[in-house]
């Protein structure tokens, strides 16, 4: 997907520069979020913005785009001065955002979230069909079909991303800053995405391009700027770069792959069979789904978001119970599904949201380093709560998973989202947990940060666990799971050993389109023995 | 002009802040009093000389502070586990009612056992009230703010009703009030000739307890993680429903117990205009003190100040009275702005 050389010279002969910031930098107290950033976008191109999480990108956006206010630094966009602190401004000026959490409302249609915002607010009248055109034009021309009389609480995630940059272009963006774009989408949807970009590009957008994922960037990009620190560390043209310089740019040091040791997996440790667990809205989302775990083994889930990874997830949390089929654990049928009992049978979980569902934010590290063992009689006796060995606990977990940042005493939404995940992590482990349910363990996190949870996981597996990995990152799947299902409106697919599917094969399941020959019972049946 | 939150919050800005937020009351006010004709540092002068000026003053401050110390602790201890009990005032009424019924002659003990059984029953018949209200929500999700509202008209109906047939004085010259209650059923007085009572001493007693059950208990850590984050407490296995049925008995008990200190400790019996809106006013201390159990003392004590100071300067001044509401109002404001401006930093640019 790498273009040509020719063609990116040729392009940049006759591009003027359409943004140039100028040394930005914000400083959040102690942290430098952005030192001296000094940077050019040129017209028709896509420029890459690639950096870990915390290395300065969203800040960095959110200054073009007005939501920040920069400590010193410019900003020009097609030779105009842009004032800062002002959205308003940056839209005036053609400057579109695409933000990685969609801010659309689900209780409105395609085009009243698309008008919304753009007419007076006191008129009277509303002109919904010249809109209604327009927005449909804008649609063909970039091919980006959304029904506009559709509600977006209808539409898939691809969809709504579909919505957000046509809102952009309703509004004449010249300029569009996508972040993390593509971290919802299924590979063959990347693939269509990727077309979509180009289309803009040629129509005489410019992009710029926010992004961890070195493949994705050097597929789509004409120049690579790496962020770390808050520091500009490298400016590449893509023909240029490759993939480990690109890393090495990113992180400043050596990742350490974890090693995934061969190992011979156990008795069966979780068996569902047949579940069968309907949607509030009376939709199955889950149809008659089994799977069977077993001792130092790691099953993955691969799938689109919202095809029935979180009533598995919550289930096996102990969240709500099955309509129909039954869950084992350790050959034992589970009938009561309340997290407590699936925490007294030795299942850990790792939630899928750390904000709402793994931490409470405003108690300590202390107080969510027990929040699943508060009452053992170490932590609680009479009613009363044991400080010091809640202390101590904290004390052991922070230094023993390497939670950074701040004491065991302070509010865990300070932490950043590594070190809530290590927060978590150690509390799970802690519990020594037979089966272990890695929800998403990895979104969101640096390079450094997943190969550390990986880590853990894997070294989780060689002391017997069992492990259900949901994840969206198929790469992540591939590295650590022994073997793969997918995961489609509800049903799952019979497991494959990963090293018999490819990443392409995996897209095609996640869309429901390759049927398996087998039928999923038997092939779980043969995997067991 | 935008606002950032402050990576580290000086602890000088959260003692000042409160501080702030009542000079810039007054100074808002000051408008209103200036209007009203009076000399506004002559009105404010007797207002604080009233609320604080005398053993009288002060006596009359901390007997107005107890029932608001009792409302504001309830609403603050359901309000931090997110339940919204908008009903103290008919809680304090259903318990200011089962002291009528029990300590008018029904029980006859000695001082040192029927105090004891009063208090608990009136807290009984206050978190009574609230069953209703914590069931519907846990079970059907009933909004709280509604039934709890509602049922303070059905409890002050009720006892309208009550006071004009089965509990009317017989010596009460016609007037809707209950008998008063025995010797053996009143708190004692503090001090000779004022009007301070035993109650304010329950008051801060169950406020102390309460902030030690809040952070050295395990129900106290439950009660935090259902009010700061109901889907993860559940998540981690806490028993949401039962400990947001225990935090609202507990809130409704003491809304209760209000009762039975105004009706034992200040009235002595039960009239229709016990309370003159404690259980609305307790939301104002409750947030003013940031629900936090002993701050709670601070601003019911600083609330009823305003409304006795405001009394007094009435009196002498000339300025309506109703000033005090404003005041209090005001003050709530301006503590709202205040906490805003602890957390984040404005920035003109």
């Amino acid at each position: 997907m790498k273009r040509s050389e020719i063609d990116i010279s040729e392009k940049q002969a006759a591009a003027e520069v359409v943004l140039r910031l100028r040394g930005i930098t914000k400083v959040f107290g102690s942290l430098v979020a952005n030192d001296d950033i000094n940077l050019e976008l040129k017209s028709g191109e896509v420029l890459a913005l690639l950096g870990e999480n915390g290395a300065g990108k969203t800040t960095l956006m959110n200054i073009l785009f007005g939501h920040y206010v920069a400590d010193s630094g410019s900003i020009e966009v097609f030779g105009h001065p842009i004032p800062q602190g002002s959205p308003h401004a940056a839209i005036e000026l053609g400057i579109g955002m695409v933000h990685q959490h969609f801010t659309l409302a689900d209780n409105l249609s395609v085009l009243d979230n698309v008008m919304l915002g753009t007419e007076p607010l006191w008129s009277l009248s509303s002109n919904r069909r010249a809109s209604r055109i327009r927005l449909e034009k804008l649609g063909e021309r970039f091919g980006l079909q959304v029904n506009p009389n559709v509600r977006v609480a209808e539409l898939s995630i691809g969809e709504r991303q579909r919505v957000e940059i046509l809102k952009a272009l309703y509004r004449n963006a010249r300029i569009l800053i996508l972040d993390e774009p593509t971290a919802v989408l299924t590979p063959q949807e990347t693939g269509t995405f990727f077309e979509t970009l180009k289309k803009m590009v040629s129509g005489g957008l410019s992009l710029i391009f926010i992004s961890h994922k070195m493949q994705e960037v050097l597929a789509i990009s004409d120049r690579v700027v790496v962020l770390r620190d808050g520091r500009l560390v490298a400016e590449i043209k893509t023909a240029d770069a490759s993939e480990t310089e690109l890393a090495q740019a990113m992180v400043g040091r050596n990742i350490e792959l974890p090693e995934r040791k061969a190992l011979k997996a156990g008795e069966s440790v979780l068996k569902l069979k047949s579940v069968t667990v309907k949607a509030e809205d009376g939709r199955a989302a889950l149809s008659s789904v089994s799977l069977d775990i077993r001792a130092s083994e790691i099953v993955g889930i691969a799938g689109v978001s919202g095809n029935g990874q979180t009533a598995i997830a919550d289930l096996i949390s102990g969240l709500f119970e099955p309509q129909s089929g039954t869950m084992e654990l350790h050959g034992e049928v589970v009938n009561n599904f309340t997290p407590r009992n699936m925490l007294r049978k030795k299942v850990g979980r790792i939630p899928e949201d750390r904000h709402s569902q793994g931490l409470i934010g405003d108690m300590t590290l202390a107080e969510n380093s027990i929040s699943e063992c508060y009452r053992e009689p170490q932590f609680s006796s009479y009613g009363w709560q044991n400080h010091l060995n809640r202390q101590r606990f904290a004390e052991n977990v922070v230094s023993k998973f390497d939670v950074r940042g701040y004491s065991a005493n302070s509010p865990v939404r300070l932490l950043s989202g590594g070190n809530m995940q290590k927060l978590i992590l150690g509390r799970v482990l802690s519990g020594n947990p037979q089966l272990i349910l890695a929800n998403q363990p990895g979104r969101g996190l640096d390079v450094g940060a997943v190969a550390y949870v990986h880590e853990q996981l894997l070294a989780a597996r060689a002391k017997g666990a069992a492990i259900l990995l949901i994840s969206e990152d198929l790469e992540e799947l591939l590295q650590i799971s022994d073997r793969i299902a997918v995961i489609h409106r509800g049903r799952l697919s019979e497991t494959f050993p990963r090293e018999s599917i490819s990443i392409a094969q995996l897209g095609l399941l996640m869309t429901g389109q390759q049927k398996s020959s087998t039928t999923k019972n038997q092939t779980t049946e043969a995997d067991a023995s | 002009m935008r606002l950032e939150p402050r990576t580290k919050v000086p602890f000088v800005l959260v003692i000042l802040a409160p501080i702030a937020a009542i000079v810039a009351s007054f100074v808002l006010c000051a408008g209103l009093v200036a209007w009203s004709g009076a000399s506004v540092l002559e009105a404010y002068w007797l207002l604080l000389k009233g609320a604080l000026g005398s053993g009288f003053a002060l006596s009359e401050t901390f007997a107005r502070a107890t029932p608001l110390i009792f409302t504001g602790l309830a609403a603050a201890i359901a309000f931090k586990s997110r339940f919204w009990n908008i009903g103290a005032e008919g809680q304090l009424y259903a318990g200011a009612l089962i002291i009528t019924v029990l300590g008018t002659g029904m029980l006859d003990l000695h001082p040192g056992l029927m105090i004891p059984i009063l208090v608990v029953s009136s807290a009984v018949a206050g978190a009574l009230m609230l069953l209703g209200p914590v069931l519907l929500k846990i079970n059907f999700g009933v909004d709280e703010v509604v039934t709890t509202l509602l049922l303070n008209f059905i409890v002050l109906l009720l006892v309208s009703l009550l006071l004009e047939g089965p509990l009317k004085d017989p010596m009460g010259l016609g007037w809707p009030q209950a008998e008063p209650v025995t010797e053996a059923a009143e708190l004692p007085r503090l001090f000779r000739g004022l009007r301070l009572h035993s109650g304010l001493l329950l008051a801060l007693l169950f406020s102390f307890i309460f902030w030690i059950v809040s952070i050295r208990t395990t129900l106290g850590y439950e009660m935090r993680a259902v009010g700061f984050n109901q889907k993860a407490a559940r998540f981690a296995g806490m028993p949401v429903k039962r400990v947001m049925i225990i935090t609202a008995l507990i809130s409704g008990g003491i809304a209760g117990i209000a009762g039975f200190s105004e009706v034992a400790g200040m009235k002595g019996n039960l009239t229709l205009d016990l309370s003159p809106g404690f259980g609305y006013t307790g939301i104002v201390v409750a947030m003013l003190a940031q629900l936090h159990p002993l701050g709670v003392i601070i601003s019911a004590s600083f609330v009823a100040s305003i409304f006795v100071g405001a009394d007094a300067m009435s009196r002498s001044a000339g300025v309506p009275s109703y000033i005090a509401d404003v005041m209090v109002s005001v003050s709530l404001l301006c503590m709202l702005v205040s906490v805003l401006l602890v957390r984040f930093r404005i920035r003109w640019s």
